[in-house]
């Protein structure tokens, strides 16, 4: 049995969510190869290559896979299709984009967001915004996932690399063309890997008081997050949303403040070791999922506690 | 030129979902249904590219129960021109509704396909990227802005670090996140004129591609409940619970 993990990157590094996606398939097998498709990207594929456990790392370096369309993405997986029986990336936009597009061209089901690993052909997905956990087995031979990288803890980089394989395969297509990009600045940790996660919601009522939230989780190292009303109402960029369409997040520490707790927002961060709510409504649905729950202003609040972080 | 666009009838997004006791699924008796949240946006969209001329046609397509008609019937009234239901009580994973679109629109020819990103029964978000590749079709997923000419969609996509924007040659797949727009309410001289408009069921069995079965559900659980939490009465008591007791700071 042999798995492929489709590497999410930057050129310059691979991102920490395909260190839980090696995760996932070594419980598979322990023949598992990382994909690296780009332009420039031989430092990324260093990278990859120092995780434990992976047997090599495949370089598809070329201009054809630059903008890593799923276009060509899926053709260029497709190439190396019978070599292998499983195919792994994690549920992030970049993989839900392509796995399903891999899955269509080898004809078979692809499984999202897989929660659990049963056997070689038995898995747990989450349905419903998570209300429900689906057990399914898969009866195509060739195996498409994404799995959640919440599930799955990360592989820990070592120090003896494997070996890169270069691959000259291109792929032309030129019926998807990159315009631009706007990224928003990554000074604070990512939210899917973050260790603890300030949340605000529409209660904070501006962008301008969504600082508040900014410097709470300036304070405590932590990543912000927002609910789908924040991020509409433009307090916070979308890449921050947390929930069934947004992020799913899981760490230590999850502070929600303003924040109501409609189903589709606890289905992004209920996993959380640990949840604190602040809401000014003591029937808010947020705090029957609350560890610790603090009733009142957050605007008395979130200066207090700032003040009593900084104090201390 | 003309659209399709793929719309789903689900459990209402407010509704509690509840899983069956017997394992077999969620409770789906007397709960209240509605059009796909994201399929409803796609809809929206198609409707005002046809009221800025760019579209003659929107074709509406459901797979599902009979009374998914309900479903078309109401995407009719808000302003599509017409609906095909291809009727099954079964339940079809994203490779098999892609295929019975798939051949749709090799019939039917639609210069773009616009569907949710994804459907909040299944959570899959595949079908729309499925579809595409199938066609050979260029793909422009998850987007939140949407431009388009007689030949390409320019599009905003909502990425992991923020936002892409691409150019695809049409024909073309789109699937729509939330912020693509607000989708209108039907008026009710709408609704009524929309009981005349043309909707055709089509038989399972003509479409073989679909018939291909890829999983087994084995069992529907509920997830595990968290432990019920306790309040505190101050930022002082917070801090103190959070460094002591949780030892999370
Ligand atoms: C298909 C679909 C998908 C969705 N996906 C997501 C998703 O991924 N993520 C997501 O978050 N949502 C999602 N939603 C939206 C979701 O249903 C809710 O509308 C949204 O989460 C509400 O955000 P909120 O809690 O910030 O706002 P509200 O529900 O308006 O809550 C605001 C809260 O702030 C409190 N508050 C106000 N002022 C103060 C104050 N001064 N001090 C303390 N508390 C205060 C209020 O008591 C209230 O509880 C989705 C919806 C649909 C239909
Ligand atoms: N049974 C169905 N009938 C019509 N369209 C569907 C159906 N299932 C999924 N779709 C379309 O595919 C999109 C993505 O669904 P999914 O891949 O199931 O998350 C939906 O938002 C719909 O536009």
């Amino acid at each position: 049995m042999r798995v492929l993990v489709i590497a999410e990157h930057s050129q310059e590094t691979c991102f920490s969510a395909t260190d839980h996606a090696v995760t996932a398939a070594k419980q598979l097998t322990s023949d598992v190869d990382i994909l690296i498709a780009g332009e420039g990207c031989k430092k990324a594929a260093e990278r990859a290559a120092t995780l434990e456990g992976v047997t090599q790392v495949l370089l598809a370096d070329h201009g054809c896979y630059q903008h890593q369309f799923a276009e060509s993405l899926s053709k260029l997986i497709l190439t190396l299709a019978p070599e292998y029986d499983y195919f792994i990336a994690a549920a992030t936009q970049f993989g839900k984009n392509l796995m399903p597009r891999v899955a269509a061209l080898l004809n078979v089901a692809q499984l999202s967001d897989v929660v659990a690993i049963e056997s070689a052909d038995i898995f747990v997905r989450p349905l419903y915004a998570g209300n429900a956990l689906e057990q399914v087995q898969l009866l195509d031979a060739k195996k498409v996932l994404t799995i959640r990288a919440t599930a799955f803890s990360a592989t820990n980089h070592g120090i003896t690399p494997a070996p890169i394989k270069q691959i000259d395969t291109q792929i032309d297509w030129n019926k998807t063309r990159f315009i631009r990009q706007t990224l928003s600045p990554c000074e604070r940790p990512d939210l899917t890997t973050a260790r603890i996660i300030v949340s605000g919601g529409r209660g904070l009522q501006s962008q301008e008081n969504f600082q508040l939230v900014e410097r709470l989780a300036d304070i405590l190292g932590a990543a912000v997050g927002a609910s789908r009303a924040a991020v509409d109402a433009g307090f916070a960029p979308n890449d921050y949303q947390v929930g069934q369409t947004g992020k799913v997040v899981a760490p230590q520490l999850y502070i929600a403040v303003g924040i109501s707790g409609a189903i589709q927002h606890i289905a992004g961060m209920k996993d959380s070791k640990v949840i604190v709510a602040i809401n000014q409504d003591p029937d808010a649905t947020i705090f029957s999922y609350a560890d610790y729950g603090l009733v009142g202003d957050l605007f008395e609040i979130l200066p207090k506690l700032i003040t009593a972080l900084q104090n201390q | 030129m003309k659209v399709l666009v793929a719309v789903k009838r689900v459990i209402d997004p407010y509704v509690r979902v509840r899983v069956a006791e017997d394992g077999t699924g969620v409770i789906t008796k007397n709960a209240k249904m509605a059009m796909n949240p994201f399929d409803e946006i796609a809809l929206e969209q198609a409707i005002r590219l046809k009221e800025a001329g760019l579209v003659s046609e929107i074709i509406l397509v459901s797979i599902g129960e009979h009374a998914g008609q309900e479903t078309l019937r109401k995407g009719l009234a808000m302003g599509a021109d017409r609906a095909i239901h291809v009727e099954t009580d079964a339940t079809f994973q994203p490779i098999q509704i892609a295929h019975i679109l798939k051949q749709i629109a090799d019939e039917e020819k639609p210069m773009l396909a616009l569907l949710g990103k994804q459907t909040i029964d299944g959570d899959h978000n595949q079908t729309g990227q499925m579809l595409a590749a199938l066609l050979d079709w260029p793909q422009a997923t998850f987007i939140s802005e949407l431009t388009l000419t007689a030949t390409t969609a320019t599009a905003c996509r909502e990425i992991d670090g923020g936002l892409e924007t691409i150019e695809v040659d049409l024909p073309a797949v789109v699937t729509a996140d939330l912020r693509l727009n607000e989708p209108r309410y039907a008026s009710l001289p709408s609704i009524m004129k929309a009981k005349s408009k043309p909707l055709v069921t089509r038989s399972l069995s003509e479409f073989p591609a679909a018939q291909i079965e890829h999983i087994k559900v084995l069992a529907v659980s509920a997830p595990a409940e968290r432990k019920p939490g306790v309040r505190v009465d101050s930022v002082e008591a917070l801090m103190d619970k959070l460094k002591n007791e949780a030892q999370v700071i």
